[in-house]
């Protein structure tokens, strides 16, 4: 029995980084890798999650059902897991999952929005798998309100419901009242899935072992949205010495980051300028990319696309936001400059 | 009812709930309409006193009352996602309406994005065509919220069936933001080789106009964008994209300002029931 049960997400919330660019054989060799070293659960997406493939999210390289019937046909020991956000997927999606194979469906919503999620958490739940309620964007509310949208998603069925801070903005105070809260008032498991933004992915996680969480995501060498998330082969690391019973072999999924991951995005891990901000104003992770390129498209800069996002408290999903905020900086800048 | 109560074609008769302390009821009471809380079945004993009926309950009701309206002779104008009629955009087909018992109003985000796909596909070919479509988390009903795959299933199929598009994407967000946002849309539609910029781009606009018709909050945010491709979309290659963005504010007439969801489906509704309401005083005179 280990101390939590890691989850492997590279193949999903690394899709990210790679604008959903994977091929069956980069699935294959992950998934191998990760098995091997003893990752129990991976998880396999387009990174806006089933049915995500899209032009506001990018198009998928290869349709994301073969790359899990690859993952679920390469996987010995470890379970496939999904990610589905109600309003992006369908139902369809999960049923099409679980007859590849699929163990374990992970339902997203943004952290007020619970209710969105009752009707998938009861199917999938149905369909035998494994379920988890993701609350993205978690910093967003305090601690108690954050509560309430978890009970709503523990009394729809969900296995474990996770703390996801999908901006990569919470503090170690942050993280450790939010899991702490949740624990001690949830019959399901309780989960973290942090990113690296303000780099305190791996010091979020372990305070959140600290307040007794169940369950910890990481991406091997932290590919994934923005900054990147929790480095899985830092976390285990870091966990071994410090004495917690991972499950994982250290050794070996450091050889999975370095040899099979690390050469798909050499400069993974390096947190820019765009990257900070993001965590520091509290955007969504996954807007990073689609603002970089908002800003070559219209010449505007992707700092200030980032802030105004930020302020204008956009939620996941909204990434046609970015493509209407450059415009409005591309005018406001022409204006200045006509003026002046 | 406010949308039907401006209406110069169509009077507003009666205004039906279950509810006896509803606010609707309240306030159709206070404008002088007949109310009553016993539901469908009041109105199908009393079906000769009237000639349409809108119907904003839940899909589940309206499925099981549709044919009984039919046979009583009253036209129904659906609301609700029962898809029991023809799916009908005032501004792309509105003939649909006319002459059938039962007409169904799609989505709010179908209302809001069908018009444009529609334009899009009047000058060029569209082999995929994508919507997002946000609302405040306030302006959507429990009935929306747990059924968010009928949203996005039947707003997919309208922009085929409606819009002209081979193959139809739709997304839905909420956002909870305070102030709460007005209704967004982004509507992208893939094009194939051989379309005209300036032709298309006029064709969305000329389209807009038109919806701000019925709907004066309506309105595009930016001209049309157009990005080149290629772009290998669920419909097929295609050499470019326009990509319009939306916003949608409501009239205040009952609801708040950023629910033009809600505005933009009853704005729909009304327009419809004007066209039966006029094709019915044609076919009398």
């Amino acid at each position: 029995m280990t101390d939590f049960r890691l989850t492997d997400s590279t193949l999903r919330d690394g899709s990210h980084a790679l604008a959903h660019q994977f091929t069956e054989n980069q699935v294959r060799a992950v998934v191998r890798g990760l098995d091997a070293a003893g990752v129990p659960v991976i998880e396999v997406s387009h990174g806006d999650g089933l049915g995500g493939s899209s032009f506001n999210y990018g198009f998928s390289h290869t349709d994301e059902k073969l790359l899990l019937k690859a993952a679920v046909d390469e996987a010995t020991n470890a379970k496939i897991a999904v990610l589905m956000l109600p309003g992006i997927g369908i139902k369809e999606d999960l049923i099409d999952a679980a007859d590849i194979g699929v163990e374990v469906a992970r339902i997203a919503t943004h952290c007020t929005e619970a209710d969105i999620s009752e009707q998938h958490i009861a199917l999938a739940k149905d369909l035998g798998m494994e379920t988890v309620g993701f609350l993205m964007m978690s910093h967003m509310i305090p601690p108690d309100e954050l509560l309430e949208q978890a009970k709503l998603m523990d009394s729809y069925g969900a296995d474990c419901v996770y703390v996801v801070d999908s901006a990569g903005a919470m503090t170690i105070d942050d993280a450790r009242e939010r899991v702490g809260l949740l624990k001690a008032n949830l019959e399901s498991q309780v989960g973290i899935h942090a990113h690296n933004n303000l780099s305190l992915a791996v010091a979020n996680s372990i305070v959140a072992l600290e307040e007794g969480v169940d369950q910890i995501d990481g991406c091997t060498t932290g590919l994934g949205a923005g900054a990147g998330n929790c480095p899985t082969e830092i976390l285990v690391a870091a966990l071994e010495r410090s004495g917690v019973d991972t499950g994982v072999d250290p050794l070996s999924v450091m050889d999975v980051a370095e040899e099979v991951v690390r050469p798909l995005a050499p400069n993974q891990g390096v947190i820019d300028r765009d990257g900070l901000l993001l965590g520091y104003a509290g955007v969504y992770g996954s807007f990073l990319l689609h603002a970089k390129n908002a800003a070559e498209r219209f010449g505007v800069d992707s700092k200030d696309i980032l802030l105004e996002l930020g302020r204008r408290r956009a939620v996941g999903g909204q990434e046609d936001m970015i493509i209407d905020v450059a415009i409005e900086l591309e005018r406001r800048a022409a204006e200045t400059q006509a003026s002046a | 009812m406010y949308k039907l109560l401006k209406s110069d074609m169509l009077s507003v008769e009666a205004m039906i709930g279950i509810d006896p302390d509803s606010d609707g009821l309240a306030r159709a009471k206070s404008e002088g309409i007949e109310v009553t809380h016993e539901g469908a079945d009041w109105l199908l004993e009393r079906a000769d006193d009237f000639d349409i009926v809108f119907e904003a309950t839940t899909a589940g009701v309206h499925r099981s009352y549709a044919p009984k309206y039919e046979q009583a002779g009253l036209r129904a104008i659906d609301l609700t996602p029962a898809k029991v009629g023809p799916n009908v955009v005032p501004v792309v087909n509105i003939e649909k309406a006319i002459n059938r018992p039962n007409v169904n109003m799609i989505t709010c985000g179908g209302q809001a994005t069908v018009p444009i796909v529609a334009a899009v596909n009047d000058v060029a070919d569209v082999p995929y065509a994508e919507i997002v479509s946000t609302v405040a988390s306030k302006s959507a009903g429990p009935g929306t919220r747990q059924n968010i795959d009928e949203f996005t299933k039947t707003t997919s199929r309208a922009l085929e069936e409606v819009g002209g598009a081979a193959v139809g994407k739709a997304i839905m967000v909420l956002n909870p933001a305070e102030p709460p946002i007005i209704m967004r849309n982004t509507v992208f539609c893939a094009l194939a080789e051989g379309y005209d910029e300036e032709v298309v781009a006029k064709s969305i606009i000329d389209m807009v106009e038109q919806v701000q018709e019925y709907v004066p909050g309506y309105r595009l945010k930016s001209d049309p964008v157009f990005d080149q491709g290629p772009y290998q979309t669920p419909g097929g290659p295609a050499s470019a994209r326009v990509i319009a963005l939306l916003e949608v504010e409501g009239a205040a007439d009952y609801f708040p300002p950023y629910a033009g969801n809600l505005d933009i489906m009853t704005a729909a509704a009304a327009r419809v029931g004007e066209a039966i309401a006029d094709a019915h005083a044609e076919h009398t005179s």
